[in-house]
């Protein structure tokens, strides 16, 4: 028996979905006030529910629960029903983005004060919620698919929220249509699914994979590969990662949305949601580990080369999304779950806080000109050290460290893995250590730029503090068994995602791999400190080479991907569409259209009203037809 | 005797034909088109004398009865013309070209 508070499943994405709309039609009369209760609380709502059930759940066996919510397709013998489905995995998943997302809300109340379209603003956060909820919630890819395009409408909408300039506009199309080319390979992947095994309700699909394909089958491969491509878009991975960091337009709380609970994190969640279709194919495992891999590493350097602040958020968050790949390529499931759940709580509390930081200097992007504001903004300070430390794995007490610990041994230590991955996974450890000390040190050390002068109330305080504090503890969900721990969140998980246990001989052991973690924290912190508080002038005589400068150059224009898609992919279209405003189609239709006109001007004078000339007409055209008949005969 | 009522007929028709044509008065046009019936009833007539035959005959009751009807219209349509134009002439009445 389920518990009967499971029945008010469906209510988690309903209540958003209810008041996204009520704001989208009433917003203007209920004025900023209402609004901005309406908005937040819909979401407490949702993350109240999701605690009840989720507390129920662990409560129970673990059985996972479906709840059929409406029959949506129903032609002949092919139905579709929109059901939802709740298992350990979904329960996670609906906790981290119903909280996260009720504490953004909450600081967007008193962050977006001045903006203009506050109503509107609370209406698309609501919507963005509401889809994700339906999207970690769906028991079918069809449904899980209305959800996925529902956030990367969002997106797009709050990309582009201040759309009276033009650039935000822009950015928010790059996301959109970028976005768009993986989800094309996404639906051709669930035709695919759809052709061969003939369902898309998840876990039927899972077992006719299982049934029907072996390990290694060429369906199952291509099938992966294209839910990758989908994946790939969501998640900001290499090659589609470029849109994310011109997503920085948006305001603060858009970006903190988008990167800590909802749009990039959907990939993670449905490569985990099909891992069974994953375990079929290694040839997808490692395109996945491979990918993490790269983007991973890649961002990590671009990261190091910004000066906008939340440019080096957003490099943060594709390089950390890189590591949740990677796990999910050696097979460490529950790994790139755990690193998702205090990714999100980390990284919603830089963007929170740097949204702080620049709102108090006067909408200041670059971190250059910031400095010397630990004493003046001590929250935001406060904030970031905390969150900062957990992004690059402060050991024994961040979050961080635990959740990355975990995927760096396993990247090794996996049957699925490799020593490569382990090598540069720590690469990838020094590179976060890096780039974020660099922006606490430039930022909050040396010499006050300009004074800030705006300093924050409860609404934008308490979301910050209870994420610091979640930035921390959040660890101790999944301490490891080498650090005395009882793995609770892989072991509450193991009921949906497989569990690692296996490993290869020649591994190391976890505690080694942690101690080289740490180094690599500290080795990182400590070249900053050196290079930017210490000794400045090394910095400068290091650029002043052009080398450097062109490496520098490099990365920061994310090694020249945009570069390389405007040349291939976006200034071809822009061609072609100039061409194709006179083209070749039009020109048979124009003549279609001028023949038409031309026998109409030869054939209107007949029909000139004169009875006489009818009447001459006929007389002439029975003379003629009495000459046929009558001389006409052979 | 018969080839002389045709020859009679098809020379009275043709008068109809060119008054038809060429007249410009409605009324005038109403008693071509009554000379043309005509000639296709002598026509019949004649028709019917020369194979013994009373189908002629009958048509040119039929014929009678269909002038009849036609000159009925054809006034009432020159009525309206004059009501609306002032005149009588056809070539008034051509609001309806293309």
């Amino acid at each position: 028996m389920h518990p009967s508070v499971y029945n008010a499943l469906w209510l988690e994405p309903i209540i958003p979905f209810v008041s996204a709309f009520v704001l989208m039609v009433w917003g203007r009369n209920l004025g900023k006030r209402v609004a901005a209760w309406l908005g937040s609380l819909s979401i407490g709502a949702s993350f109240v529910i999701s605690l009840l059930i989720g507390i129920a759940f662990m409560k129970s066996s673990g059985a996972p629960f479906t709840q059929i919510v409406w029959h949506w397709v129903a032609v002949g013998s092919f139905h579709v029903d929109m059901g939802l489905y709740l298992d350990a995995l979904s329960v996670v998943m609906t906790l981290v983005v119903s909280f996260v997302s009720f504490l953004i809300h909450v600081y967007s109340t008193e962050h977006m004060e001045h903006s203009e379209g506050y109503e509107r603003f609370f209406a698309y956060m609501n919507l963005f919620v509401a889809s994700m909820l339906t999207l970690t919630l769906a028991n079918n890819l069809l449904l899980l698919l209305l959800g996925w395009e529902g956030v990367g409408l969002c997106s797009y909408l709050l990309i582009g929220f201040w759309y009276g300039d033009e650039a935000n506009g822009l950015a928010g199309r790059k996301a959109f249509i970028v976005t768009r080319a993986g989800d094309t390979a996404f639906i051709l992947g669930l035709f695919l699914l759809f052709d061969r095994l003939g369902t898309l309700d998840i876990q039927p699909l899972m077992a006719a994979a299982r049934l029907h394909w072996h390990v290694g089958a060429a369906a199952a491969t291509v099938a992966c590969f294209l839910l990758i491509g989908g994946a790939v878009g969501k998640s900001a991975q290499l090659p589609l990662q470029t849109w994310l960091p011109d997503a920085m337009a948006g305001p603060t709380p858009t970006s903190a949305l988008i990167h800590a609970a909802t749009m990039v994190t959907a990939g993670v969640y449905l490569i985990a949601r099909t891992h069974v279709l994953f375990e079929l194919s290694p040839a997808a495992m490692f395109a996945v580990a491979l990918i993490g891999f790269c983007t991973l590493l890649l961002a990590g350097f671009s990261a190091l080369a910004q000066t906008d602040i939340k440019r080096i958020l957003a490099y943060s968050t594709v390089s950390q999304i890189g590591y949740m790949f990677l796990a999910l390529g050696v097979g460490a499931w529950s790994a790139a779950i755990f690193h998702l759940v205090s990714h999100a709580f980390f990284k919603a509390l830089l963007f929170l806080a740097s949204g702080v930081v620049i709102e108090a200097l006067a909408d200041e992007h670059n971190i250059f000109k910031m400095g010397g504001l630990r004493h003046k903004l001590p929250l935001a300070f406060w904030c970031f050290v905390f969150a900062g430390s957990a992004l690059a794995g402060l050991p024994l007490i961040s979050a961080g460290f635990y959740s990355k610990g975990v995927i760096m041994w396993q990247a090794g230590a996996s049957p699925f893995g490799h020593t490569w991955l382990w090598i540069g996974a720590m690469v990838g450890a020094l590179l976060t250590a890096l780039y974020i000390s660099r922006l606490i040190f430039v930022v909050f050390y040396g010499k006050q730029q300009q004074p800030p002068r705006l300093f924050p109330r409860w609404t934008i305080q308490w979301p910050m503090i209870i994420l610091a504090f979640l930035s921390m503890l959040a660890g101790f969900f999944n301490l490891p068994a080498a650090f005395g721990g009882g793995e609770r969140m892989t072991h509450f998980l193991s009921t949906a995602l497989p569990v690692l246990d296996v490993v290869r001989l020649n591994s190391m052991s976890e505690l080694a791999s942690e101690a080289i973690a740490a180094v690599a924290f500290f080795l990182g912190v400590y070249l900053i400190w050196l290079f930017y508080l210490q000794k400045p002038s090394l910095v400068e005589n290091l650029m002043a080479g052009g080398f450097a400068q062109d490496l520098h150059r490099f990365w920061y224009s994310d090694w020249g991907m945009d570069w390389f898609y405007d040349r291939v992919f976006v200034n071809p279209t822009v061609v072609l569409a100039r061409r194709g405003r006179h083209d070749v189609v039009d020109k048979i239709f124009d003549g279609i259209a001028w023949l038409c006109q031309t026998f109409y001007r030869w054939l209107s004078p007949t029909e000139s009203g004169l009875v006489r000339r009818y009447a001459g007409w006929i007389t002439a055209g029975a003379i003629l037809l009495m000459v046929v008949v009558l001389w006409g005969r052979p | 005797m018969t080839h002389m009522g045709l020859l009679l007929a098809a020379v009275l028709f043709a008068i109809g034909v060119v008054g038809l044509i060429a007249r410009r008065n409605l009324l005038m046009i109403l008693v071509s088109i009554e000379v043309m019936l005509n000639a296709a009833g002598l026509a019949f007539i004649a028709a019917a004398s020369a194979w013994n035959q009373p189908d002629g005959q009958v048509m040119f009751l039929f014929i009678l009865a269909v002038a009849a009807a036609e000159v009925a219209v054809g006034l009432a349509l020159l009525l309206q013309l004059h009501h609306q134009t002032q005149s009588v002439e056809a070539d008034k009445a051509n609001k309806m070209k293309g």
